[in-house]
């Protein structure tokens, strides 16, 4: 028994130097994109003026649905009542912030002038879909920071009698505060998370679907302009954050009790339900613009699935994003290790979905003769996300696994630990 | 204006030619009238008099313009002083681009190219060019596409900080100090007329550098642009802005001024005395994507 402790213990630190190695290769990679993205602008992309938008818009996205669905999750626990999911809901939280700061990041990175993104406070245009997603988002962030505030403020003041990083981290953040919150406190706490949740449910919503809809309103691209761009955003923010949220619980919770493997079990059947309705959406998404072989969307939807990149949607997200954990959700549902697999696979190749939402509206020319008409480099319809990009969002990455370990570390309580 | 010398050279040269038209023509307006008397009785016959005599109170254009017997630019200068003497709200600047007379010579690419101190990557008047037919009947066909400064522009409410906006003159012009470079007003033009400033230069491949002539400012919107990392132009989104800062100086739009086959005319579309106006009389006249509702400010004669 003491032997197969130790030899668990021995695979769990070999994997915890692996992973660090990984995360140090990852954030040496992406350290030289940001060196390029802050010494030359825009200049290292392979982005141009008739396809203004590529890897970053699309990581942007990625993200911003990881957050939302990882968000939305949280609220099974703190409006609907889901006992279930109440010890992993805070850390739902966490991650919902963690993935807004990497969104942000990732938007901010694409503009033009990263300087003055403050002039959509100071001079905002709200007929903008963009502008208002801007408010949106900064409404959604206050709200994260005070939910997960007062979803976590019990168990900081338990954690600041912790020596080390964590002790002085609660003692910070609650104040110095020495006696444990009193019932009323805590049905206080409880009842601002309640309130703080419900209101966020409308602003996820809104600010994902108005992502969607940012893209939809724009009458100049054909496979954009469509009412189910806004519930397609929706819901694959709902299963991309709910597969990201169900492989960290299965691969990163501590205790592998019963409850551990009820809430993978759970979150596993959420996840599968999710993917199917996306592949629905999708298929709606595909078959209608071409079922007749004849119109705008047609050609540009054709060049995403038969052009040069279309094994980015078949291989990537028909076998991986949806086939692939489609197998493994309902043959392993049983096992925590396959439903946690899965949801890292569509969680991690769910960008290609978010890149084929947004190119194919791009590819087109928007008039005849237009590709030939003057020849530049940045005026092609060709794109390839360059090394500096793909540099870029590792760096991005690797801020943000940095920020989850971080948080998990300092708030031990998050993962399940009792410190009391 | 002064009298066509070449034509009346030519015409003093060939005196029996002159007789023969002279003939010819009287022989013309003598039909003109027969038609236009026997049109009446007709009219007349019909009981539409009374429409004819309303129909004279309508104010009447003149008559369309012959650029080979007039200057057209001279006369689009004098347009652009009566248009400029007028409050700017009460200016609407648009452009006609006759396709029979465009000869694809990208002369006005390359003159805004010029006048505009344009960087690799951005082109305000490209001219598309495209083949139809098959060899022998081939023909090429040629469409300069500068801004459409359209009147209900789809790149104005998409932009989050108002950089881009709508003139009282008709003018959609950016304000490069304010754009952030989101650049959704170029996925939202449907005519891809905005392109992105990447802060490259030519010289960068030689030189890795700007060449000297690179350094030179633009003066887009009566302001002086020079090129640095950093600062806008670069990191904007640029387009064709009717190169407004030489109109309101009585000047035409650098495209409009070169083009030697004078395919290009500019001016005051709420003048009616404006060439723009009087060009568009008894042509058959289209603006791309119409359909869109996007009204746009400039036309094409086919």
């Amino acid at each position: 028994m003491e032997q197969k402790h130790l030899a668990q213990r021995q695979t769990s630190q070999s994997m915890l130097i692996f992973g660090v190695i990984i995360w140090l290769v990852l954030f040496a990679f992406g350290l030289h994109g940001l060196y390029d993205r802050l010494a030359f602008d825009s200049l290292q992309t392979d982005m141009g003026s008739y396809i203004p938008w590529g890897l970053w818009v699309s990581s942007y996205i990625w993200f911003i649905g990881l957050s939302a669905g990882s968000f939305l999750l949280s609220t099974l626990v703190y409006v609907f009542k889901l006992k279930q999911l109440e010890k992993v809901a805070p850390l739902a939280l966490v991650v919902a912030l963690i993935t807004l700061i990497m969104a942000l990041l990732s938007i901010w990175f694409d503009l033009g002038h990263m300087g003055r993104f403050y002039g959509v406070y100071l001079h905002p245009n709200f007929h903008s879909a963009m502008a208002w997603m801007v408010w949106l988002y900064t409404a959604y962030f206050v709200l994260l920071i005070f939910e997960t505030y007062f979803a976590l403020r019990g168990s900081l003041v338990r954690s600041s009698f912790l020596p080390g990083i964590p002790g002085i981290f609660s003692r910070i953040l609650t104040g110095g505060r020495q006696e444990a919150l009193s019932e009323e406190e805590v049905r206080r706490d409880r009842r601002k998370v309640t309130t703080l949740a419900t209101l966020g449910i409308p602003l996820a919503i809104a600010f994902h679907g108005g992502v969607g809809a940012l893209f939809a309103t724009v009458v100049a691209r054909d496979v954009w302009h469509t009412s189910l761009y806004p519930i397609l955003f929706l819901v694959g923010a709902f299963l991309s954050g709910g597969a990201l949220f169900t492989g960290l619980i299965a691969f990163f919770w501590p205790k592998r009790d019963d409850y551990w493997q009820a809430t993978v079990h759970l979150l596993g059947r959420v996840t599968l339900g999710l993917l199917l309705l996306e592949a629905v959406l999708t298929w709606a998404e595909l078959s209608v613009p071409m079922w007749y072989g004849v119109g705008p969307e047609y050609e540009e939807l054709r060049y995403m699935l038969f052009g040069p990149y279309g094994w980015v949607f078949w291989v990537v997200q028909v076998g991986l994003c949806t086939v692939l954990p489609l197998i493994l959700l309902v043959a392993g549902s049983k096992s925590p290790r396959m439903t946690g697999w899965a949801g890292i696979l569509v969680a991690v190749t769910f960008l290609s979905t978010r890149l084929n939402l947004v190119l194919p509206g791009l590819v087109a020319p928007e008039l005849a003769g237009l590709p030939y008409s003057y020849h530049d480099g940045r005026l092609t319809y060709q794109y390839l996300p360059s090394g500096s990009e793909w540099q870029l969002l590792a760096f991005i990455i690797s801020v943000g696994i940095a920020l989850y370990f971080l948080a998990v570390k300092v708030m031990p309580t998050l993962t399940g630990r009792d410190v009391a | 204006m002064p009298e066509n010398n070449f034509i009346k050279d030519i015409g003093e040269k060939t005196g029996t030619r002159r007789d023969v038209l002279t003939k010819g023509l009287a022989l013309g307006v003598g039909l003109l009238t027969l038609e236009a008397w026997t049109s009446q009785r007709t009219l007349a016959a019909s009981g539409s008099g009374q429409v004819s005599q309303g129909m004279a109170q309508i104010p009447t254009l003149p008559p369309p313009v012959d650029p080979w017997q007039e200057d057209v630019i001279l006369v689009m200068q004098q347009d652009l002083k009566r248009a400029l003497s007028k409050p700017l709200d009460q200016r609407h600047w648009g452009m006609v681009i006759d396709l029979q007379r465009c000869i694809g010579c990208q002369g006005c690419t390359v003159s805004c190219i010029n006048e505009n101190k344009l960087p690799p990557g951005v082109v305000y008047r490209p001219v598309l060019e495209e083949t139809s037919g098959t060899f022998p009947n081939v023909s090429k066909h040629f469409l300069p596409r500068p801004c459409m400064h359209c009147d209900n522009p789809p790149c104005v409410p998409v932009c989050p900080v108002g950089a881009t906006h709508k003139r009282p003159d008709g003018i959609v012009g950016i304000d490069y100090n304010a754009c952030i470079g989101c650049r959704y007003c170029i996925t939202a033009c449907p005519y891809s007329a905005r392109t992105f400033d990447w802060g490259e230069f030519y010289g960068d491949i030689v030189l890795g550098g700007p060449l000297p002539y690179e350094e030179i400012p633009s003066l887009e919107y009566g302001k002086v642009w020079v090129r640095e990392a950093g600062k806008s132009p670069i990191g904007n989104t640029r387009k064709c802005q009717f190169c407004i800062e030489r109109v309101e100086k009585g000047l035409l739009p650098a495209c409009t001024d070169m083009c030697f086959g004078r395919a290009t005319y500019f001016g005051d579309l709420n003048d009616p005395q404006a060439l723009i106006n009087r060009v568009r009389q008894n042509r058959q006249v289209n603006q791309l994507k119409s359909e869109l509702g996007t009204h746009p400010s400039v036309y094409y004669l086919l």
